[in-house]
């Protein structure tokens, strides 16, 4: 009844929500006022309503990147998840070659973006590559600036050899959070290796794999550097997947009502995917539990 | 159902052990009976762990045999040996229920479904744990997950030998209790060979038959409970086993008799004969059950010890009176209903329980 009101703290809130409205609020809310208006100059604009959205999901170009960013995000994911399982499973678990290992497998995920683009873009090189030299050399005729196919599977290898010790890293902080005793267990229990890995090495690295899914689920869905300096988005479409897309709508030909459009539900489709997948693993867990 | 031979059996974890002090496990000689219930007793770091992981196949000793029936398993991985073990914290398979926690051990083994069924209910009913046979067992407390890893370890019938490693550490004491008589019931209804780790002595004396008593890697004795009381081998036996342990105190052997700070105690012929041949160091060690306190007026020192009485305390069922001559603390174990009168009085030691050890080994 006589409680007293100290509404001072909200001061101490401030600098977050304007941080966050700088960061994160005005640039959303910017984006999508292009998405609802026809701006031809500062002092000319119409508002269209929905026009651009509806203009965006019948464009055929776009349901073709969208297909071939799914198809290219799920290889990501079946190629880096079991390979980093299993790249993580075979470390040393001590010695020396535990340090050893910890810094081969972090080397790719410190160069930047653009630079493994360029590195692959020159290993890729048929006359001067390493990699495309010796592919060619093995009879097969590779080339990733003409064959879309070769292009795809470039820019597939580069995304593995860069993101799957991710994968890996974490997966091998879950192992190494094991107790000894539960693998001593298991071998008095007489359990096989395909039983060690299921029931006990499986579930303690639940949790790490699902933020691994997670992360490079949104990373490769939107993914642009590489593709980008590798193969700019071709030969002809191969390579453009939503991003590079969106560039070439908002940036080649500055239509920045369709581009605002497209970049608000291709954001919806990221949320709504990540958001769908950690409520199923959540629940999941929860349900064993009951 | 094995007996256990340790043949010539030494651990160490350097790869050149040079001197005694390198060794976890010191070169010991045992033969454990088939179906024995044996408790592997001793203060953190003596090595009872890593004995029982040599026996268990886990560590492979770097001197010595174990042999299991007669038959050296020295080099067998632990599968192989056909023995079962329950750890100090609990193992359980989180996505798995209780059933199939259970089960697993048999399951791996290709044990006919039938005959799974059989054994995981009657385990399971053993154990109470049979109205939450098919829950899974990631969400149960630390007690229950401690009784499926039990459960686990009984659950094979066809065992060499089942070993436990301080398995009720994590056990709340009530618990603790039941979990004990069960497993003791267990022990006698099937017989298997059991051998138990742990530093309780409580739980060592109710749970065994034999206990081993370990002591700076090594087994200073081995005996039943009343052997270990009665006529410790060693003075760390003395000490560690009763409440309150053992009354050791140096002496010197003089005239026919034990000197303790100027204080005379009679010894017999037996003693005598015993320490004659001894050169250490001579301890006097007496039990606080097996001492007298006489106090009040009139009381004679003949034959007994003058003291000090410094403390009392009274346990409910007995009391435990501190005293003291010279730098002596003693220890005396009195009824209940024992009257103490004044600060001082006469101890009169029992001949036949003072025991005499020199360099901490038994004499006599």
């Amino acid at each position: 009844m006589n409680k007293i009101t100290n509404n001072k703290a909200w001061f101490l809130v401030l600098p977050v929500f304007f941080i966050v409205a700088i960061s994160a609020i005005i640039p959303l809310m910017t984006v999508v006022n292009y998405s609802v208006q026809d701006i031809f100059d500062p002092q000319t604009r119409f508002f269209v309503g929905t026009e651009w959205f509806e203009q965006v999901l019948g464009d055929r170009r776009l349901h073709d990147a969208l297909i071939r960013q799914i198809v290219y995000t799920m290889s990501v994911l079946l190629i880096e998840v079991p390979l980093g399982i299993a790249v993580a499973l075979t470390l040393p678990r001590k010695g020396w070659g535990v340090s050893a290992s910890m810094v081969l497998l972090a080397l790719p995920l410190l160069i930047p973006w653009n630079v493994v683009g360029t590195i692959w873009q020159i290993f890729g090189r048929a006359d001067i590559g390493l990699g495309g030299y010796v592919i060619n050399m093995l009879g097969i005729d590779y080339n990733y600036s003409q064959n879309p196919m070769d292009a795809w599977v470039t820019v597939l290898v580069m995304d593995v050899w860069h993101w799957t010790s991710l994968i890996v890293l974490l997966c091998y902080a879950g192992l190494r959070s094991i107790p000894d005793a539960y693998y001593q267990a298991a071998k008095i229990d007489g359990a096989s290796n395909w039983a060690v890995f299921r029931f006990i090495q499986l579930p303690k690295m639940q949790s790490v794999l699902v933020i691994g899914v997670l992360l490079r689920f949104m990373d490769s869905f939107m993914i642009y550097t590489e593709p980008f300096v590798l193969t700019g988005g071709g030969p002809g479409t191969a390579t453009t997947f939503l991003s590079q897309f969106l560039v070439t709508i908002a940036v080649g030909q500055f239509d920045l009502g369709p581009a605002a459009a497209f970049s608000l539900i291709y954001f919806l489709i990221i949320l709504l995917v990540c958001w769908v997948f950690y409520t199923v693993v959540m629940n999941a867990g929860k349900r064993e539990e009951q | 159902m094995a007996r256990i031979d340790l043949k010539s059996l030494a651990h160490s974890y350097f790869p050149d052990p040079k001197s005694d002090a390198d060794y976890a496990l010191r070169r010991m000689e045992h033969v454990w009976e088939d179906g024995g219930a044996y408790a592997l007793l001793g203060p953190s770091g003596c090595g009872k762990t890593t004995l029982l992981n040599i026996i268990s196949g886990l560590l492979t000793p770097s001197e010595g045999q174990v042999l299991f029936d007669g038959k050296d398993v020295t080099k067998l991985a632990p599968e192989e040996r056909n023995i079962a073990q329950v750890f100090q914290f609990p193992v359980i398979y989180d996505t798995m229920t209780v059933y199939e926690n259970l089960a697993f051990p048999l399951r791996n083994r290709g044990v006919d479904p039938k005959r799974v069924d059989e054994r995981v209910r009657e385990i399971a009913g053993m154990l109470d744990l049979t109205g939450k046979l098919k829950q899974k067992a990631r969400g149960l407390g630390a007690d229950e997950k401690q009784t499926i890893s039990l459960g686990r370890g009984l659950v094979r019938d066809d065992v060499s030998a089942i070993l436990f490693d301080e398995p009720l550490t994590v056990i709340d004491p009530h618990l603790k209790w039941v979990l004990r008589r069960k497993l003791k019931e267990i022990h006698n209804k099937l017989r298997p060979t059991m051998v138990y780790v742990t530093h309780d002595q409580v739980e060592a004396l109710t749970f065994a038959d034999k206990v081993v008593v370990m002591y700076g890697g090594k087994v200073v004795q081995l005996g039943t409970p009343q052997e270990l009381f009665e006529n410790p081998a060693h003075t760390f036996v003395g000490y560690f086993i009763g409440s309150p342990g053992m009354n050791i105190m140096d002496c010197n052997i003089d005239d026919g008799a034990a000197w303790i700070d100027g204080q005379r105690i009679a010894l017999t012929d037996r003693h005598l004969d015993a320490v004659s041949k001894q050169t250490g160091k001579i301890e006097l060690g007496i039990r606080p059950e097996f001492l007298k306190l006489e106090t009040g007026d009139g009381v004679s020192s003949d034959n007994g010890v003058a003291v000090n009485i410094t403390k009392v305390e009274d346990l409910g069922q007995y009391k435990i009176a501190t005293t003291r001559f010279g730098t002596s603390d003693i220890k005396v174990k009195l009824g209940e209903d024992a009257q103490i009168i004044g600060q001082s009085g006469v101890l009169r030691f029992a001949p036949e329980w003072t025991k005499l050890y020199a360099d901490s080994q038994l004499v006599a």
